[in-house]
């Protein structure tokens, strides 16, 4: 059953929820916007279609601590981090993002399940937003997520003047049930939302990436795509710098590290990046020692052996901030473009 | 296996390992035995497993269990001083405490495959680690394999790990042969003298063997060809990889050949599943 | 840009160089990516436009171990670079043949985006104004205030070096280089922290700052490895992210030639500039006017010392 709000209310929308749960969504912050937590000082930006950096750390942050080793008389105990036990709702989810939760649920849920992880997915909320005004940089529907019908545990839509709002699953039926603050919709309001859903699914039709060919590219092409002489050249302006991988929704390798607490450490796992040099050395040598192996291995993981390991999806899910965010112009449209003209020569 | 999580705590977060013994294998491999705070194993293995071991505040690792399973009361490391890790772990003492996490990754085949066959180990300096662990389980339960050669090489004689025990337990034991080789010529040696794959070449062994390989990279390439002139196929041959690992568990995304993760589908790998990987190893 | 090219393909032809560096035509109509060429045909991807502030300067140093000599397509700022990194032996003068580019200031698509316009499909130079196609229809704006911001202090409009020089470029300063710091310095140390703070707690460690920078070059980063807490990937502590800018900042300092490639790579848009320039104008306060970059032999004021150098006291202070 779809419910609606006045536009204007949403800052009562985000307080009851506020009520409820830790409410994170786009907050504007020195000129860019990115997932924080709400209060009432916050300035929430839902104008901004992508958030900088996706809302992948609100479930697998950049930094968390895993446990703690203290020497005590002599003694060493170890002290695992306590799960997160706090409900939060994560609101303003594109498509997009959300498929790369999905993505990120195949590596983390998997056995054995990360369990950090899988406490933050069991307290979250996810309320997907729907897309109105999709971007150049946009190729989601390559990946098949329909912008238009994002999903989640609840999905919103926004119009003028009008909030939607749906609930899809339990978990956000249990959220909608705690909110008397949402409308009954009529037929006007399920044409205008229908239509609203249209206009979004003909501007994809129209964005320059939103069909990319990825015939060839699949759990089976290790061979054929690993010795391409393309890497060679593909790989050349990339700085090595890590700004797609910790811009990227799907992107969860880790590095685990510690601090020195005084009387023992705390070890902490944080984002790592298959762009750095360092990333694979070992004491007694490295198994990629150039750049172009690194880079390559990066678009080879998203396209051909994450497709391998996991019935044949690909963790790219088209959000497009790589074509935005790297510095030399670099991107995952990139590759698939030079193997599509190598394909068709 | 790896997936019990019944003990209620993630497979990141490890449990306190207590070293009750070390042995100085040859000048920069020692071996140490862990056990839990109040004695025993810490956990379960198979042979060719692997686990994290961690000296907090210095680093952590992944190392080969050298110990069989069949042993009851402990496992044993044999590790090589070679970077900041294994360091510290060399300056260890008896009483120490590290943490340990595990055990990790996929084991030789010792009870479908390798059961019944002839076996023939080829280890080449620190490569004996992780066959060690299937020799013991081989002798613990002599019946269910065939004969056992043991080619074991290295670079001189107080290099050979496990000297003791390779000349005093496994060389008397039944339908057992060691072969012994060291690099080069010295005192006191008089056994074979040779790189191992050409003493390899020299004893020349029936083709109908499964052979286990493990050692330096240039050991096993040269090895694996002198298995093929003798006529080896590669699904006969075993051997084990090793890469930079973080978790150990397949999610940290470091040590992928292609679409196989070394600590989560390995270590061990038939030589004919490696031939299907991407050359990037 | 046919001239460009046509040069280009002529000294290659006529092995004067290897390998031409350059920018390379994508299927983005606003992303260029640094690349090099080493033949005619591939130079037919050769593109030079109004997105090209990608500063090639770095580049060289990797090709300086290379055979052979390097044609590097250089805009007026980048030379100052260029300089530096000759100054510094990083690279070598003699395997370069640069051809100084004209510049009129350079554009980002993200300028645009800021600008609220989306969904951009082209973008049309007509001079003084951009004409940009979007899937919402026709926009326009001054082509300056989708520019750069480095290009709103302009180094001007000559190559500091240069073999020969193609093309037109201007000088487009429309700012005080320094407002911004004297802005900052003229905040009480709590406004101030609270400005950093804002902008630094966005840092993602992805390195693209350190990356990016002409001299950011050592063979091996402190930030790369184990020797301290404070290592790369890490952004655990509000410390953590400032103690990386900061060492940065130093550490560069006196070798910066303000080219700007750190604020324009960053992708959360921190103003990293801002650090550097403070850095250069207390020199500039302290030791006299210097530019890092403008010829290859003028000594640092970090590095020279001289009797009446100011005593260390002297840069103490600053507001509360």
């Amino acid at each position: 059953m779809t419910q609606r709000l006045s536009r204007e209310e949403l800052p009562r929308l985000y307080a009851a929820i506020a009520q409820v749960a830790d409410l994170f969504l786009p907050v504007k912050r020195a000129g860019k916007t990115n997932f924080a937590l709400w209060n009432t000082q916050t300035e929430v930006d839902l104008d901004t279609l992508k958030t900088a950096k996706s809302p992948k750390d609100l479930f697998f942050p950049q930094c968390e601590p895993l446990y703690t080793c203290d020497w005590r008389e002599g003694n060493l105990t170890v002290t695992a981090q306590a799960l997160a036990e706090r409900d939060f709702v994560v609101f303003g989810v594109r498509g997009c993002d959300l498929r790369g939760l999905d993505v990120l649920d195949r590596v983390f849920l998997s056995d054995p399940v990360d369990s950090f992880y899988a406490a933050r997915r069991e307290h979250g909320t996810v309320i997907a937003f729907a897309c109105r005004e999709p971007e150049e940089s946009c190729f989601c529907r390559t990946f098949g997520v329909d912008c238009a019908e994002p999903g989640g545990d609840v999905t919103v839509w926004l119009t003028d003047g009008t909030l939607y709002w749906r609930a899809n699953t339990p978990k956000g039926q249990a959220l909608t049930d705690r909110l008397d603050l949402l409308g009954k919709t009529d037929d006007a309001d399920e044409q205008r939302l229908a239509a609203e859903q249209t206009a979004a699914r003909e501007i994809i039709d129209r964005l320059p990436y939103a069909n990319l060919f990825l015939d060839g590219w699949n759990g089976d092409a290790t061979e054929a795509r690993f010795a391409s002489p393309l890497w060679e050249k593909l790989y050349r302006p990339c700085l090595a710098c890590g700004a797609c991988t910790f811009a990227c929704p799907t992107c969860q390798c880790y590095d685990i590290r510690d601090y020195d607490t005084g009387n023992g450490v705390q070890r902490f796992r944080c984002w790592d990046s298959c762009m750095y040099s360092d990333f694979t050395m070992m004491a007694h040598g490295n198994n990629r020692t150039s750049q172009m192996q690194r880079f390559r291995q990066r678009f080879m993981h998203k396209l051909v052996y994450f497709p391998a390991n996991n019935d044949g999806m690909y963790s790219c899910v088209g959000c497009g901030r790589c074509v935005e965010q790297c510095p030399s112009g670099l991107n995952i449209v990139k590759v698939i473009k030079a193997f599509e003209k190598e394909a068709k020569k | 296996m790896s997936g019990c999580n019944c003990s209620g705590r993630d497979v990141l977060i490890p449990q306190v390992g207590v070293i009750t013994d070390i042995r100085t294998e040859t000048p920069d491999v020692k071996s140490f035995r862990v056990c839990a705070p109040g004695g025993g194993k810490l956990f379960e293995h198979m042979p060719g497993q692997c686990a994290m071991l961690c000296v907090p505040g210095v680093s952590e690792g992944m190392f080969s269990i050298t110990s069989s399973p069949t042993v009851q009361d402990y496992q044993e490391f044999s590790i090589k001083r070679c970077g900041m890790l294994t360091d510290h772990l060399h300056s260890l003492s008896v009483g120490d405490q590290i943490t340990v996490r595990g055990p990790y990754g996929n084991h030789f085949p010792v009870e479908s495959e390798l059961r019944g066959k002839d076996l023939l180990f080829v280890a080449g300096g620190i490569g004996l680690a992780p066959l060690r662990s299937v020799i013991g389980y081989v002798s613990d339960h002599r019946a269910d394999y065939g004969t056992v050669d043991i080619l074991y090489g290295s670079r001189s004689k107080e290099d050979l790990v496990k000297y003791d025990e390779i000349t005093g337990v496994w060389s008397k034991a039944d339908g057992v042969n060691v072969h012994l080789t060291i690099d080069r010529a010295e005192d006191g040696w008089d056994g074979h003298v040779g790189f191992v794959p050409a003493y390899l070449k020299e004893l020349g062994f029936s083709s109908d063997k499964t052979a286990l390989l493990c050692g330096p990279p240039i050991m096993i390439r040269f090895s694996l060809e002198t298995l093929m002139e003798m006529g080896f196929s590669k699904k006969q041959v075993y051997t084990t990889l090793e890469l930079r690992m973080k978790c150990g568990v397949g999610k940290c995304g470091r040590c992928n050949i292609g679409s196989k993760y070394v600590c989560k589908d390995g270590p061990v790998f038939r030589c004919d599943e490696i031939d299907a990987l991407p050359d990037e190893y | 840009m046919q001239e460009l090219i046509e040069r280009a393909k002529a000294l290659l032809a006529d092995g004067t160089v290897s390998r031409v560096l350059g920018w390379r035509a994508t299927d983005t109509p606003f992303g260029p990516e640094p690349a090099f060429f080493e033949s005619g045909e591939e130079l037919n991807e050769f593109v030079y436009n109004c997105f090209c502030g990608a500063n090639l300067s770095k580049y060289l140093i990797e090709s300086s171990a290379l055979e052979g000599k390097t044609l590097a397509f250089l805009k007026p700022c980048d030379t100052y670079s260029f300089n530096q990194l000759c100054k510094e032996h990083r690279i070598d003068r003699g395997k370069t043949y640069i051809i100084g580019v004209g510049c009129k200031g350079k554009i980002t698509v993200e300028r645009l985006h800021e600008l609220g316009i989306k969904g951009i499909l082209d973008v049309e130079d007509a001079g003084d104004t951009l004409t940009v196609k979007t899937l919402y229809g026709e926009k326009s704006c001054p082509y300056s205030d989708a520019m750069l911001e480095r290009c709103h202090a302009c180094k001007g409009k000559e190559h500091r070096v240069a073999d020969e020089v193609i093309g037109e470029s201007a000088d487009t300063t429309d700012t005080d280089r320094f407002a911004k710091v004297t802005e900052l310095e003229q905040m009480t140390s709590k406004e101030r922290y609270a400005f950093f703070q804002a902008e630094l707690s966005k840092c993602i460690r992805c390195n693209a700052c350190r990356n990016v920078c002409p001299v950011c070059n050592c063979r091996k980063c402190v930030f790369d490895g184990n020797a301290f807490d404070s290592v790369q990937k890490a952004n655990a502590t509000e410390f953590e992210e400032k103690m990386f800018h900061i060492i940065r900042a130093f550490h560069v300092a006196g070798r910066c030639t303000d080219c700007g490639e750190c604020s324009r790579v960053c992708p959360q848009g921190i103003p990293l500039h801002l650090l550097n320039r403070k850095l250069i104008k207390d020199m500039d306060a302290f030791y006299g006017e210097y530019q890092a970059g403008e010829d290859t032999s003028t000594v640092s004021p970090l590095t020279a010392y001289t009797e009446h150098d100011i005593e260390p006291e002297a840069g103490k202070g600053g507001n509360e």
